[in-house]
């Protein structure tokens, strides 16, 4: 949250959604949802459980393609690039679009084999790259002081805030233009909490974000907008320091304040 | 409760030591060399042979002691019960043989002398007898060269006899001139065989002439060529590492002889073999196809009711007995598709089938056939295992379902994969059954590995272990004799199970080392 207010001609829109309905089955799980992020932002999904704040943001990468009821009407453009229906080369738009988890997951592999692993599956073998990425993504994610020394042992000895960061690396290995964060700290203890969050801070200087948290602090401090979503409908959405002081919607103010949710 | 599962793990567990000490117990011993006991009869007879069991009568409480007396040719039998009060005296001749025969089982008795073979005759002692012996045993070796000579000229007369076959069926008038050649080409190698059989024959019949004589308990001469002798002790003046070192030299026969005596003597090593290879072409077929499958039904398919049933059917077929997989492989491998790859590639052989008879392909097809659910299940499940997040996280890195399958998903189901490998290998070396349907014979005279072109040699028919111990003991003529080479047999197949086992078990371990999850 900056204290100066944004110069919003620095953040042209790059993702765009526009009247976005989802239905799982017979079930509408998002209704009418137009909604823009901003680049070089961070932008935060708020929300109670079920509100359909993670079903949003994996639509951006298309990861409800996994699950054969969904169904999605409307339209979600990314840097004018229409990203819904069947047209979409989901392989490629997953490359633009990074993504890291609730639950840190790092493949059983080691740290180094971990990092080029959007680069392996992509063709690119060339030694020299690889290691420049390694060290280029681990430094990004502010790893590479505490597993320089081992990039060749197994991830799965990391720590939980580690193996997060890890998957951080993962993710922008391969140089996407946006990252997408499904409550990547709800795992993880205070500490390591506020490591991510630093790291949050540093990554929008080059990358655009997308946070889902149900830590409303975090949600505040981390974000430059919010978008605040009840059963499906995405009730307000603006600047983070307006949401978070002075809602517009009744409902947005009960559920900061904790009188709901 | 806790009293119980107690209890049935004790029983269990006692159930499985006795069966380990029953087969340990009774093969293991076998090849120790046994003392020779002579004992006189009240009427004056001698009887003298190894102890084998004693018992006593239920009611007179009498005791009678069971003499394993060898001589088969003699006596017409290998065993012989003696009441205790039959015996008037027992001693243990120092000089007593115990020969070892490639037929009639083994002799015991004490050495006269030895004849040469221009008829002359020497007083012998262990020590000529020894010398004789493996002058013979060298001699003998040295006819290997004519007998792999003779295999060689008999397999490409073989071959020739195919291709006129061939070219006759195709149409003997237009190719005459070519059938002709051939038959000249085959009679050539046929007078080359002849003369190689005439003259192995002759140097047989030389060697045949070195006999030596020796009597048996009662006083009866029985001479022996030193030909028919495998090896000779003399039991009861042998010290414990003489017995060690035949103990070895029993155990090396048995891995790596062929068996003699209708199977009830000798070696296992076909069978072994056989074994082996049957199991491990086994895998080959079932490995790929149920973890093809698996990944099908758990990645690819559609849930559904279609792909329930399909599961469904996999559980099933491995409840079904394996006899009607025998049947089964019989009809649809041997007779179906051996039938017609006959039809196709081999007319001119018919009605003489090549690949429409039991063979150790149709076998392993048949077993591969038999274990491929338990593969499939144990894919599936391992599949199932894996977190969602880590498939989550390879696909939203921009990899297809087949990079993900491939580079994360079946390293980490390999565990599993494996486990299933195990138990479907270790079912598989136990199905004999199904087996006697589709190629296993009590004696092959060729392994089906050999250094022949093409090196595999998938039609044949193969020996099987556990075949060998239904065959041993239960089709052998002389089955108390054969008694021990059952828990022998018995031993060796459970042996191969465990190492099997243990290979696949040690690999799976060091994959789960690698892989494991880690959890915070």
């Amino acid at each position: 949250m900056s204290p100066e207010p944004v110069d919003l001609s620095k953040h042209p829109p790059l993702i765009e959604v526009d009247k976005l309905h989802l239905y799982y089955g017979a079930s509408h799980a998002l209704k009418d949802i137009s909604l823009t992020m901003r680049k070089n932002q961070v932008t935060a999904f708020i929300g109670p459980s079920g509100c359909g704040k993670s079903t949003l943001l994996r639509c951006l990468n298309r990861m409800n393609d996994l699950i054969d009821s969904v169904r999605i009407e409307g339209s979600i453009r990314l840097d004018k690039d229409e990203i819904t229906g069947r047209s979409t080369d989901v392989i490629s738009l997953r490359r633009r679009v990074g993504m890291v988890f609730q639950q840190s997951n790092p493949f059983p592999k080691s740290i180094y084999e971990n990092i080029v692993y959007g680069l392996r599956i992509a063709g690119i073998n060339d030694k020299a790259t690889l290691d420049e990425t390694v060290e280029r993504s681990l430094k990004g994610a502010a790893i590479w002081n505490e597993v320089k020394d081992r990039l060749h042992d197994s991830a799965l000895g990391l720590s939980g805030g580690q193996a997060q960061r890890i998957c951080i690396a993962r993710a922008i290995a391969t140089n996407p233009e946006v990252i997408l964060m499904d409550e990547p700290c709800s795992a993880l203890d205070p500490l390591s909490t506020l490591k991510i969050e630093e790291l949050i801070d540093e990554l929008k200087e080059q990358y655009t974000i997308v946070i889902v948290t149900h830590n409303m602090q975090q949600a505040a401090r981390v974000s430059d907008s919010t978008a605040f979503f009840y059963l499906g409908e995405l009730i307000e959405m603006g600047d983070t320091k307006k949401i978070f002081t002075n809602p517009e919607k009744q409902q947005t103010e009960d559920y900061i304040t904790g009188r709901f949710g | 409760m806790v009293l119980t599962a107690g209890a049935t793990l004790a029983v269990i567990l006692f159930m499985t030591l006795t069966l380990m000490a029953v087969i340990l117990g009774n093969s293991l011993g076998y090849f120790w060399v046994k003392g020779l006991v002579r004992f006189k009869l009240n009427d004056g007879s001698y009887v003298m042979g190894q102890l084998t069991a004693a018992e006593s009568h239920a009611l007179t409480k009498a005791k009678r002691l069971q003499l394993k007396v060898g001589n088969r040719d003699l006596y017409s039998q290998d065993f012989r019960w003696v009441d205790e009060s039959e015996i008037s005296s027992k001693d243990i001749p120092k000089d007593a043989y115990l020969l070892e025969r490639f037929e009639h089982g083994n002799f015991f008795g004490f050495l006269k002398e030895l004849k040469k073979a221009d008829g002359s005759t020497v007083a012998a002692d262990a020590a000529a007898l020894q010398q004789a012996h493996s002058e013979i045993m060298k001699k003998q070796k040295g006819l290997k060269q004519i007998k792999g000579q003779m295999s060689d000229l008999n397999q490409s007369s073989e071959a020739l006899r195919l291709k006129i076959q061939k070219l006759e069926y195709r149409g003997a008038e237009a190719n005459s001139a070519a059938i002709n050649s051939l038959n000249e080409e085959r009679a050539k190698l046929t007078a080359t065989f002849d003369g190689l059989n005439e003259k192995l024959n002759q140097q047989q019949a030389e060697l045949g002439k070195v006999t030596a004589v020796f009597s048996d308990a009662a006083g009866a001469d029985k001479e022996l060529p030193l030909l028919e002798i495998v090896r000779f002790y003399q039991p009861n003046s042998m010290s414990i590492f003489a017995k060690a070192g035949a103990y070895l030299v029993k155990i090396n026969e048995l891995l790596f002889d062929d068996p003699r005596e209708s199977n009830t003597e000798g070696g296992l090593f076909p069978a072994i073999f056989g074994t082996v290879m049957m199991v491990l072409l086994m895998s080959v077929f079932s490995l790929p196809f149920g973890v093809i499958a698996a990944i099908y039904l758990r990645e690819y398919a559609k849930e559904g009711k279609l792909v329930q049933l399909v599961r469904i059917a996999v559980n099933n077929l491995a409840g079904v007995p394996s006899i009607v997989y025998g049947v089964f492989g019989l009809g649809f491998f041997v007779y179906g598709i051996g039938g017609s790859l006959d039809k196709l590639f081999f007319p001119e052989r018919l009605p003489t089938p090549v690949f429409g008879t039991g063979g150790i392909l149709w076998s392993s097809l048949t077993l591969a056939l038999l274990t491929v659910p338990v593969v499939i299940v144990a894919t599936e499940e391992s599949l199932a295992s894996i977190p969602k997040g880590i498939r989550e996280g390879s696909l939203a890195l921009g990899a297809t379902k087949f990079q993900t399958l491939t580079k994360v998903l079946l390293p980490m189901a390999t565990p599993g994969i494996m486990t299933g490998l195990v138990l479907s290998m270790a079912r598989a070396v136990g199905e004999v059954a199904p087996l006697m349907m589709v190629g296993v014979v009590k004696l092959a005279p060729t392994l089906p590995f050999d250094t022949q072109f093409p090196f595999f040699h998938m039609d044949r028919k193969f020996m099987h272990l556990g075949f060998h111990i239904f065959d041993v003991g239960f089709q052998s003529p002389n089955v108390e004799a054969a008694k021990p080479m059952v828990y022998v047999t018995t031993l060796l197949l459970l042996l191969i199970v465990i190492a099997a086992s243990s290979l696949a078990i040690r690999f799976r371990n060091q994959m789960r080392r690698r892989y494991t999850t880690s959890h915070f």
